[in-house]
């Protein structure tokens, strides 16, 4: 019997979501486990680092890494994936585009560190102890990973081969993504597995939108009532839509939430975050300086509604955080 | 020679323009010719005296077939003026003329600091971003649209008809709108004209005769533009006739029906007197108004408010003209090129309360005195005070509404000459002293200096200074009963007293109070002051920023007859050689929508200022009309999913451009990141 092709599943800065999604397949991840030898997936088997180091370079057909890259552990697991896959899939929006986890970018390390172990409330930590990569107790010394100074994309660590987007990926894309890979039949480098126009065209709402929003407030969705069948721009509720790449089957539209980008921007835009804003800054009422902020800020936090993620991966990728 | 196909790799040919001094002397031209020479695709990098010359053009097109090259840059001066020149000399060395790229390093570099190494060092770097820019550019068509040889042209001031008559003449259809029920404009109330003290009726009337009677005019008057769609060579237009309650075809202006009318005298402040005058509801604007037809004011006929009037009108007129149920018509056209001559409107000298306009009944307008003096006018050109007197001094304050931080910065530039008219007129009339108060005389104009000669030896008296307050508080005996105009001598450097019968407020020119909601219908913009805004105030000045639409006359700003009807000329001269040329070429830096990633969110179709999307409904996608697109790029930064792009301007070159600006530095836009180049 021909050997199976290797698969390897990795998980850095994420919740398990994509791991979750994994098992989403339900009964089709039979079949998948059937076509392929699952050689590494922390979460669901026991196979260790040293297993991995054992495979032969590229030995892998492909390794499917989620989450973002915050660590020095996350760094070293991505890079020596990278070296023994013949690809690597970027899986979901951390590891496609930073995710949540980046939006710790807007915070430098210093920042992060002494707020989670002194001033948040629930700490009390008098002896201002922080962890260290190295701690001697008892003869030995203890090791953590280094906590890097940002989040990165998995694609800023390693070279990813293509991206399978969403919080987390759905199913069905990642079934199609699999049949793909191991088709042979493989797309150019660099590819976001997933439809290339924006989520609109997939939303039963579309035909609802005004041509002239002429915006004089934006709402939060638990500040209004969501009318199910009218665009919810057109309510004054924030959608990335029509900045965010199709593919989901508009979720989280059908499900009577706004849709809030975790598909990321299709392949022509640069900055997901900066092209909605663009749109819906030209969408104003108002035309002078002071309407303009009034309506502007009932949008209280900016970076985590047009960037909530993509903002390591995006132009804007971190705050440079001011000491003086 | 066949086209040099854009996927070739690149082969750049680089040129840098000495300008003579203007670059060279700054600017270390053979420093940036080195330079390109080293950079990746630079197949030949020479610098010359004067690239726009004829023998720096033939060097580009000698090197395109001696070396293949595929792209060409040349840094010289602004791409506004010469990108075309070697836009076409690229296309003479057998390339799509789109495979070129400009460097500004005159106007940008050297013309804007004398620091040598500053400005060779941001020219290497404007270099480096154009080399790697034109690897991007690919080969464009220019397209071109159909001019339709109707013209309109709006208002019928003297400049519009000059503008109509002008296009008749040479063959073409014009419309000519008018709002007031007659053509002539201003220049249909005044008396004589400066300086020749010609009588304006008398040159003019035969001027709105001929428009009526052109074969090639179609006189609307009465009537208002209501909507503008279209683009240059295309527009349509919707154009209100708002009912005359008489029929236009049927009235010969016998003018029976006035006397006809059940009110023995009129009741109504007659418009084109200034309200010096009553009229009746029956009216017909002034004796020589085009067209001849008389029309019914609905607000003050009794017929119209009651239902039960006599209509002794109807009667009187056995043509049956009037018709009291006509209605309002909206009537459309086809045109490819518009005029707008709307006018201007007179300051209101109320904003200024010390000048007493309002308060004191003998403090008169310019314009009021232009009808008061005018033999046809209220008074058959008797120079009698609304109290009745005869003025035995006069005084004629300038720049109302002028040159004044409090009201209008600009010069009306035709007040110190119509006030040195009335002046002459007034004395003319009746005799009295008359005082010009002035800032500075500004008489320059043909024969304008001659006649302010001409007018000091008519002892007529000349105040320099800027009138304080008119007041009838009176200080001294022979102040009693007269206005006092308070005012610094700043010639003799005292403050003087002087009392006055009558006041003459010599009011400056405005934008008319619509001016913004015309702009906006046709889509051109105003200066901050709200005139129409020229393309260029020096080199074109009646074209705008809408191709296919021009301006004439004082809506561009404050002028003169002479000036007016100039301008006039040369707004239908540039509507001729657009209509004659047949059809105009499109600039193909326009915007475009990649239909295959179009969501269809509409996020672009109201953001338009040229009103070039729209949505084709069944594919539920957007669509760019190439012809109306000015390549602003609204829509290209506003697409939330990167479907439209813009010739010129896309991605791949501003970014390319970018980082070949930045490239010495940190490279900020590549290096991983969610974007991925398009396949």
């Amino acid at each position: 019997m021909p050997e199976k092709p290797k698969v390897a599943f990795y998980w850095c800065a994420s919740c398990g979501g994509c791991e979750e999604s994994v098992v989403d397949l339900a009964e089709e991840i039979l079949g998948v486990v059937n076509a392929v030898d699952i050689v590494f997936w922390p979460v669901a088997m026991d196979f260790k680092k040293q297993d991995v180091e054992a495979i032969s370079d590229g030995g892998i057909l492909v390794s499917l890494i989620n989450g973002a890259v915050r660590t020095s552990e996350q760094e070293e697991m991505a890079k020596l994936l990278r070296r023994k896959s013949a690809l690597v899939v970027a899986y979901g929006s951390c590891a496609h585009m930073g995710g949540i986890p980046g939006l710790a970018n807007q915070f430098d390390r210093e920042q992060i560190l002494r707020y989670v172990y002194e001033e948040s409330p629930s700490t009390i930590n008098e002896l201002h102890t922080r962890p260290q990569t190295a701690s001697p107790e008892g003869g030995h010394t203890l090791t953590l990973p280094e906590f890097r100074s940002m989040v990165r994309t998995l694609d800023q660590v390693i070279p990813v081969d293509y991206y399978l987007p969403g919080c987390p990926p759905v199913p069905r894309m990642l079934k199609a993504a699999l049949d793909t890979l191991l088709s042979g039949n493989l797309p150019p480098k660099g590819t976001v597995l997933g439809p290339d126009t924006a989520m609109c065209e997939e939303c039963p709402r579309k035909e609802s939108k005004p041509a002239d929003l002429a915006y004089t407030a934006f709402r939060r969705p638990h500040e209004v009532i969501i009318q199910p069948e009218t665009c919810l721009l057109a309510q004054g509720v924030i959608c990335m839509g029509p900045a965010t790449r199709g593919g989901c089957g508009a979720q989280c539209v059908t499900g009577n939430m706004p849709c809030s980008g975790c598909f990321g921007p299709t392949s022509r835009v640069m900055d997901q975050g900066a092209k909605i804003l663009s749109a819906i800054a030209s969408s104003l009422s108002a035309k002078e300086t002071e309407g303009i902020d009034r309506t502007l800020a009932t949008i209280p936090d900016p970076v985590g509604t047009f960037y909530r993620y993509g903002l390591p991966g995006s132009l804007l990728r971190r705050k440079i955080a001011d000491h003086n | 020679m066949p086209e040099t196909n854009g996927h070739d790799a690149p082969r750049v040919g680089f040129y840098v323009c000495h300008c003579g001094h203007n670059i060279a002397g700054i600017v270390d031209v053979a420093e940036v010719a080195r330079f390109a020479g080293t950079l990746p695709n630079v197949i030949v990098a020479r610098d010359y005296k004067y690239m726009c010359s004829d023998p720096g053009q033939e060097l580009i097109i000698t090197d395109i077939r001696e070396h293949r090259l595929n792209r060409i840059v040349v840094a010289s001066c602004s791409p506004l003026l010469h990108e075309h020149t070697f836009r076409v000399a690229t296309e003479k060395g057998g390339l799509n003329p789109f495979y070129f790229q400009m460097v500004n390093i005159r106007e940008d570099v050297s013309w804007v600091t004398e620091n040598h190494d500053a400005a060779t060092h941001k020219a290497l770097d404007l270099v480096r971003a154009a080399v790697r820019r034109v690897a991007h550019h690919r080969s464009l068509a220019t397209k071109h649209v159909r001019i339709h040889p109707d013209v309109l042209v709006v208002g019928a001031g003297i400049s519009g008809i000059h503008a109509a008559l002008t296009l008749a003449n040479a063959g073409k259809k014009v419309t000519l709108v008018e709002r007031e029920p007659t053509i002539g404009g201003h220049m249909a109330m005044f008396d004589k004209t400066f300086p020749t003290l010609d009588c304006a009726a008398c040159i003019l009337t035969p001027k709105m005769s001929a428009v009526k009677n052109h074969p090639n005019i179609t006189l609307w008057s009465y009537s208002e533009v209501s909507e503008v769609s279209g683009y240059v060579g295309s527009y349509t237009v919707k154009v209100k006739r708002k009912p005359r309650f008489v029929s236009e075809e049927l009235c010969v202006g016998c003018m029976e029906c006035i006397d006809a009318c059940v009110y023995k005298e009129g009741k109504t402040p007659d418009e084109f007197n200034q309200g010096l005058s009553k009229r009746k509801p029956v009216y017909i604007p002034f004796p020589q108004a085009t067209p001849q037809v008389v029309l019914i004011d609905p607000d003050t006929c009794i017929e119209f408010k009651s239902g039960r009037c006599k209509k002794t009108c109807v009667e009187k007129c056995d043509r049956n003209a009037i018709d009291f149920k006509q209605k309002e018509e909206i009537k459309e056209i086809q045109v490819g090129t518009i005029i707008l001559a709307t006018g201007f409107k007179t300051f209101d000298p109320k904003r200024i309360p010390y000048y007493g306009y309002g308060k004191y009944p003998n403090v008169y307008s310019s314009l009021e005195v232009e009808r008061l003096v005018n033999a046809s006018g209220p008074t058959g050109g008797d120079l009698v005070l609304r109290d009745g007197r005869h003025p035995k001094t006069v005084g004629i304050i300038h720049c109302v509404g002028s040159r004044d931080r409090n009201t209008n910065r600009w010069c009306s530039r035709t007040c110190c000459m119509y006030s040195l008219k009335l002046a002459h007129l007034l004395k003319e009339h009746s005799e009295a002293e008359v005082y010009n108060f002035y800032i500075d005389i500004r008489a320059a104009g043909k024969a304008y200096e001659e006649f302010y000669d001409k007018l000091l030896e008519e002892n007529i008296h000349f105040i320099r200074g800027r009138v304080a307050e008119v007041t009838d508080w009176s200080a001294r005996p022979e102040e009693e009963g007269k206005m006092i105009i308070r005012v610094e001598d700043t010639l003799i450097g005292v403050v003087r007293r002087v009392p006055v019968d009558m006041v003459v407020l010599a009011v400056g020119m405005e934008p008319q109070a619509d001016s913004q909601d015309v702009r906006r219908m046709f889509n051109i913009s105003c200066s901050t002051e709200g005139f129409f805004l020229e393309r260029h105030p020096k080199l074109a000045p009646v074209d705008t920023f809408t191709d296919g639409i021009f301006i004439a006359g004082a809506c561009q700003g404050p002028k003169d007859i002479p000036d007016s009807v100039a301008q006039a000329g040369a707004a239908a001269a540039q509507a001729l050689s657009l209509i004659d040329a047949g059809e105009v070429e499109l600039e193909p830096n326009t915007a475009y929508v990649v239909e295959e990633s179009c969501s269809g969110c509409k996020s672009c179709l109201n953001i338009c200022p040229y009103t070039a999307i729209t949505r084709d409904e069944t594919r539920q996608k957007a669509f760019i009309n190439e012809a109306l697109c000015k390549g602003c790029g609204t829509c290209v930064a506003t697409c939330p999913s990167g479907a439209i792009r813009q010739n010129l301007f896309e991605d791949e070159q501003i970014f390319s451009e970018i980082e070949g600006l930045l490239q010495e530095k940190e490279s900020v836009l590549t290096g991983g990141g969610a974007w991925r180049a398009p396949a």
